[in-house]
């Protein structure tokens, strides 16, 4: 059992990461470019989505050395994925003290139809969510944080701008409702009533809500900063880009002042090549409908 | 001074800024963000450095023209309430780096001093003027020295590794010198003011 006010930090410890930018990195090496360019924390794993995406096969946790190498390299917080439900892996995890797990459908799910019991743990979890009821499910689980579930490794934003679109109708729709009204919406939502309650009263998640999945530009980190994401992660935009270390820098700057639009005119100048990308019509496999 | 509210200057480039805010608007002062330098235009009586990341604070800080008036500011005598990361931005010497930021508080601090985020822990502890306060850590960094005119306001033991520390094993985590205050835990996490009411009897 985790010891007492563990959730409370855990989500304290989101909260320190927001309007900040958290970078998918495979190599120490890029995890130093990544926190020198301002990075509020980073994501290590073997291959980054668009790799995974192209090389097929069943996605696992990466190689705790792998992991360690980055953790020793930088001092800002170091992420890691696990498969959905692969609460062994979560185990391991852990057990390197990584700051938080990313129960990420980007690697192959574990289990298809539970998630972890992520209130077992200690460390904390973050969870994609394409919807109120996905993110309420996932935090009645015990995550501490909350991103959307734009399809990785495509450079494509449609998805996260739908789901961020999304999640805020539905807390909106909360909002207006009648407090006899909420226990159906509890019921509709499959979570508990205290947490419908929680969004009713405050008009947001009770946890940190950031954007991911096909942030490529800085003019995509201010799209969904300006939809109220309260931070990004940058997953294959910046390593598959032409010039990481500028791109990252002028998404950090452009999540930071997200509204000026001639400072971020300025910081999209000259970045090189952007990724590549594919349309959400042109790939096979959407990794957003993993897990529910 | 006139009756006019104190303006209070929250840096918001990057961390936990909008919790400060609330606490201080709740204590009746009029806050606004610092996000570029053309915030600095606004009358300020007073300045919040926020908790998140040092590094990403300080690389913003000098991208945005930021760094060098603030500095000045803080070395002429804003009143500062700093935490965390912050705190990291006003000390002298961060243990184990060559670089500071403002480096205008006489102290040594060492960063993510009590580990990573399974370190992170909640106590309850006295601070000198205040009281006892909730005293919030995360990721959270510690004064291995202080100066000689540096009043410590502080000492605490994590609950983790040093549940038995003497008052001599205890670490510095409130730290008072002039015009700035700074902190290793996070008040504004918490519902208790009193720090921040602390902080604004120096502004006025």
């Amino acid at each position: 059992m985790p010891e007492q006010n563990r959730y409370e930090l855990n989500k304290n410890l989101a909260q320190m990461l927001k309007g900040g930018v958290i970078m998918d990195v495979t190599t120490p090496e890029q995890a130093k470019i990544a926190e020198a360019a301002g990075a509020a924390a980073v994501m290590a794993l073997e291959r980054i989505p668009a790799d995974i995406r192209a090389a097929g096969g069943v996605s696992r946790m990466s190689d705790p050395k792998m992991i360690k190498g980055i953790q020793d390299a930088v001092s800002i917080p170091v992420m890691a994925k696990c498969r959905i439900g692969h609460f062994a892996e979560a185990q391991i995890l852990q057990a390197i003290e990584i700051d938080y797990i990313d129960e990420s459908e980007v690697l192959s799910p574990a289990d298809d139809v539970f998630h972890i019991n992520k209130r077992e743990f200690n460390v904390p979890f973050v969870c994609g969510a394409k919807d109120l009821g996905e993110a309420l499910r996932r935090i009645e689980e015990g995550a501490s944080m909350i991103r959307t579930k734009g399809e990785p490794g495509t450079g494509d934003i449609v998805q996260a701008v739908r789901h961020m679109r999304l999640m805020n109708q539905e807390i909106a729709r909360i909002s207006s409702l009648r407090e006899d009204e909420l226990f159906n919406r509890a019921k509709e939502l499959q979570v508990s009533y205290d947490l419908v309650r929680y969004v009713h009263d405050h008009k947001k998640l009770p946890v940190v809500n950031f954007a991911a999945g096909g942030v490529a530009t800085p003019a995509d980190a201010a799209l969904m900063m300006q939809l109220g994401a309260e931070g990004v992660f940058v997953g294959s935009g910046i390593f598959k880009s032409g010039n990481p270390a500028k791109r990252a820098a002028a998404i950090v700057q452009a999540v930071t002042n997200y509204t000026d639009a001639k400072l971020i005119a300025k910081l999209s100048e000259d970045l090189g090549e952007a990724m590549v990308g594919i349309n959400e019509q042109e790939i096979a496999l959407l990794m957003a409908e993993r897990g529910k | 001074m006139s009756n006019a509210k104190p303006q209070i200057g929250v840096l918001a480039v990057q961390g936990a800024f909008i919790e400060h805010e609330r606490i201080l608007e709740s204590l009746g002062v009029e806050v606004f963000e610092i996000r570029q330098l053309h915030d600095l235009d606004h009358h300020l009586d007073g300045l919040v450095l926020p908790g998140g990341e040092s590094t990403v604070q300080g690389k913003l800080l000098r991208d945005l023209g930021l760094f060098e008036p603030l500095r000045q500011k803080i070395a002429n005598g804003l009143p500062v309430l700093a935490t965390c990361a912050g705190a990291i931005l006003l000390a002298e010497h961060i243990a184990g780096e060559n670089k500071a930021h403002f480096a205008t508080l006489p102290a040594v601090i060492r960063r993510n001093a009590y580990g990573r985020q399974l370190g992170s822990f909640l106590t309850e502890n006295e601070v000198a003027h205040i009281g006892k306060v909730p005293q919030t850590f995360i990721r959270a960094p510690f004064f291995e020295s202080v100066g000689n005119d540096v009043e410590v306001l502080s000492r605490t033991a994590s609950i983790n590794t040093d549940a038995n520390a003497t008052s001599a094993t205890k670490q510095i985590v409130a730290v008072k010198y002039k015009n700035q205050i700074a902190l290793s835990f996070h008040p504004e996490l918490n519902s208790d003011t009193s720090i921040h009411q602390y902080f604004l009897n120096l502004v006025k």
